[in-house]
């Protein structure tokens, strides 16, 4: 019964202001108005632009490819789900899982500390320096630090330099000939390929992890420990519980954007695809966009699963 | 009776700022121990020095009678109530309470057993599966009691509980508290700066100031006897007399004190003296009513019940003698 006490609402004095006094009386009185205009442009690039070709993406992913005349019929079939779970194909998505898995763990555990530091010690300038030194490599164009890893994992590179100075090349070579770690060297070993998403995707891990933890008042890890726990344990039944979203945040971001990358596969790291690199050469040189497109859903199920996982180990609960 | 609290010269300054200078302080075990005082006064930098959230720059603190100036929070015998509460939020009520027994190591039927018993005697029973953020400010305030409580520490911080909650729900939670700290025996160390707060709830309190103590008494003997012109001025309202006026009724040199409701309008009698003024204005509260006086450039109150006296009592403009027993002036030390 709402309309007919809002076109029973007396007219707006309108002789007193200009047009746009009326248009900002009109929209104060009428919220859902105000709302709607507000919301109807990202609304709309939301739905549209957004979801619109999330949909088209997965409505081609069950589309025909055809191997002989390499063309695309619009032939509805499960065939290249059913391809995923085979042969190179699964060892890609597998690869790729594992890799993401690892540098997601990586990053939350390197990430930790240092977000730590920044929300409960430093002060000042200290802590306008350590936001500006983690954002500051994000700046950096990506595939230039990209190729900048390729040099420093190469042979001859700074680290291998280091490694000979340090009397450690024997401990390397044995790292790198570990299967499933390494490689020929480390820019082509699985080591390296990590070493270098590690580097990219910290802040995106840092900063979330940050704002989690500034947002933990003090008082209640001052209670904890007045309650008899000791450090660690206050860490573990305290802080972490209520930091873990913004680490779910983060590792969303790590784990996402690892799942997805196609640039540093190809400079880092030993051959076989990932399904970036799977994607990328589906959709271009072969021309098998259905299949390329049924690669890109696996991340987004695989994200998507991760979530509700994480909702039911209560990372959102203290949200 | 032992002493549950001694501190021993303690200081703790933040650069140049003096927070606690110099503090000596001995509270008795199962006492309802007070630290009163203005914000900034020192008086919470104190609870938190007791607690161990801070450490002494300078001086010792005995927990009934053994070293504990550098011990952290969680290797003392004491126990926290929050202003804020701190609850857990990410615990339910019965989780929270049940915290300190599980950092300890209780098992979990024990730990559940007690918690609840402990939800019992804040009278919260029923509402463990809640979380904190479902309860009302004053429940709140009663599980952080029952955190604490559960623990049967020897002795009970408490920082402003009751600053956050409304005038009718402090006056009952006062009450509570006070009957609770009878019924388990416990030392309880209350921070506030509510005077009358503390008036009504302590066995002794300490007045602070600027990071000393200025006094520790009974609240009756804080009220009757006060030692500095602070004092009397913080706890209830005071008539301070100084200088030349102070001299003529006293006889001292130094400042008096007389509380308003000791003076009457009157001629002086025997055993009293008496001066003259000028009736300012006359405020109604309740009970009694406040006559704002002036006398010679001071602001004297008086305080009448509010019965026959104060409604037939001189009006504003008019001229007014005051007097007062001699026996009613406290010779204070200046601060």
């Amino acid at each position: 019964m709402t309309l007919p006490a809002a076109s029973a609402a007396p007219p707006a004095p309108a002789a007193r202001r200009g047009p746009l006094g009326v248009l900002s009386s009109v929209l104060y009185r009428r919220g859902t108005l105000q709302l709607l205009l507000l919301l109807t442009p990202p609304l709309l690039w939301f739905g549209v632009v957004y979801l619109g070709s999330l949909a088209a993406l997965v409505w081609q992913s069950v589309y025909t490819f055809d191997d002989f005349s390499m063309t695309v019929t619009p032939a509805l079939t499960w065939a290249n789900y059913r391809a995923l779970l085979h042969g190179a194909n699964l060892d890609a998505v597998l690869r790729t899982l594992g890799m993401a898995a690892a540098v997601t763990v990586a990053c939350a555990v390197l990430a930790f500390p240092i977000a730590f530091y920044m929300a409960r010690y430093a002060r000042g300038a200290t802590k306008g320096f350590l936001y500006v030194a983690v954002m500051l490599p994000m700046w950096a164009s990506y595939i230039v630090k990209a190729y900048a890893w390729t040099v420093i994992l190469a042979k001859g590179g700074v680290i291998y330099w280091l490694v000979e100075k340090l009397g450690l090349t024997g401990m390397l070579e044995s790292v790198l000939a570990t299967p499933g770690v390494g490689g020929f060297s480390l820019s082509t070993s699985h080591l390296g390929r990590f070493l270098v998403f590690t580097y990219v995707w910290l802040p995106y891990m840092i900063l979330p992890t940050q704002a989690a933890i500034e947002r933990v008042p003090e008082n209640l890890l001052q209670a904890s420990a007045d309650l008899g726990a000791r450090p660690v344990q206050t860490f573990r039944t305290v802080l972490l519980p209520l930091a873990f979203p913004g680490v779910v945040a983060g590792s969303i971001f790590t784990f996402s954007l690892t799942l997805g990358d196609y640039i540093i596969p190809q400079l880092v790291g030993p051959p076989g695809l990932q399904i970036g690199t799977m994607v990328y050469s589906l959709q271009g040189s072969v021309g098998n966009v259905p299949m390329a497109a049924a690669f890109t859903v696996v991340p987004i199920l695989i994200i998507g699963a991760y979530l509700l996982l994480a909702r039911r180990l209560g990372a959102f609960d203290a949200l | 009776m032992s002493t549950a609290v001694e501190l021993l010269e303690v200081s703790r300054h933040y650069g140049a700022v003096k927070a606690v200078d110099g503090i000596s302080l001995s509270i008795e075990d199962g006492e309802f121990f007070s630290l009163l005082g203005p914000s900034g006064s020192g008086k919470t930098t104190c609870l938190r020095l007791i607690a161990g959230f801070e450490l002494p720059s300078a001086g010792r603190i005995l927990l009934h009678g053994q070293e504990a100036s550098s011990l952290p929070p969680y290797e003392r015998d004491v126990n926290t109530v929050f202003q804020d509460y701190a609850l857990f939020p990410h615990l339910s009520v019965l989780e929270n309470v049940a915290y300190g027994l599980s950092v300890k190591g209780v098992g979990r039927a024990d730990r559940q057993r007690e918690a609840e018993a402990a939800l019992d005697l804040v009278a919260l029973s029923g509402l463990g599966e809640r979380r904190p953020g479902q309860l009302s400010g004053g429940q709140r305030q009663r599980v952080a009691l029952a955190r604490a409580l559960v623990l049967k520490p020897r002795v009970l911080l408490l920082d402003e509980p009751l600053g956050a909650l409304d005038l009718k729900l402090r006056e009952q939670m006062q009450t509570e508290l006070k009957g609770l700290q009878r019924r388990v025996g416990i030392t309880f160390v209350y921070v506030t700066h509510d005077q009358g707060e503390a008036l009504s709830m302590s066995d002794r309190i300490a007045v602070f100031n600027n990071g000393r103590i200025e006094q520790v008494d009974t609240p009756r003997a804080l009220y009757g006897k006060p030692r500095t012109v602070f004092v009397a001025g913080f706890v209830g309202t005071a008539n301070v007399l100084s200088g030349a006026l102070a001299r003529r009724v006293s006889g001292g040199d130094r400042p008096v004190s007389i509380r308003p409701e000791l003076i009457r309008f009157a001629a002086p009698a025997g055993g009293e003296v008496g001066v003259e003024g000028k009736l300012l204005d006359v405020l109604y509260h309740g009970p009694t009513s406040r006559f704002e006086v002036e006398v010679e450039g001071t602001r004297l109150t008086v305080a009448l019940a509010d019965g026959g006296e104060a409604r037939a009592g001189p009006r504003p403009g008019e001229p007014v003698r005051l007097a007062w027993p001699r026996a009613a002036m406290v010779e204070l030390e200046a601060t």
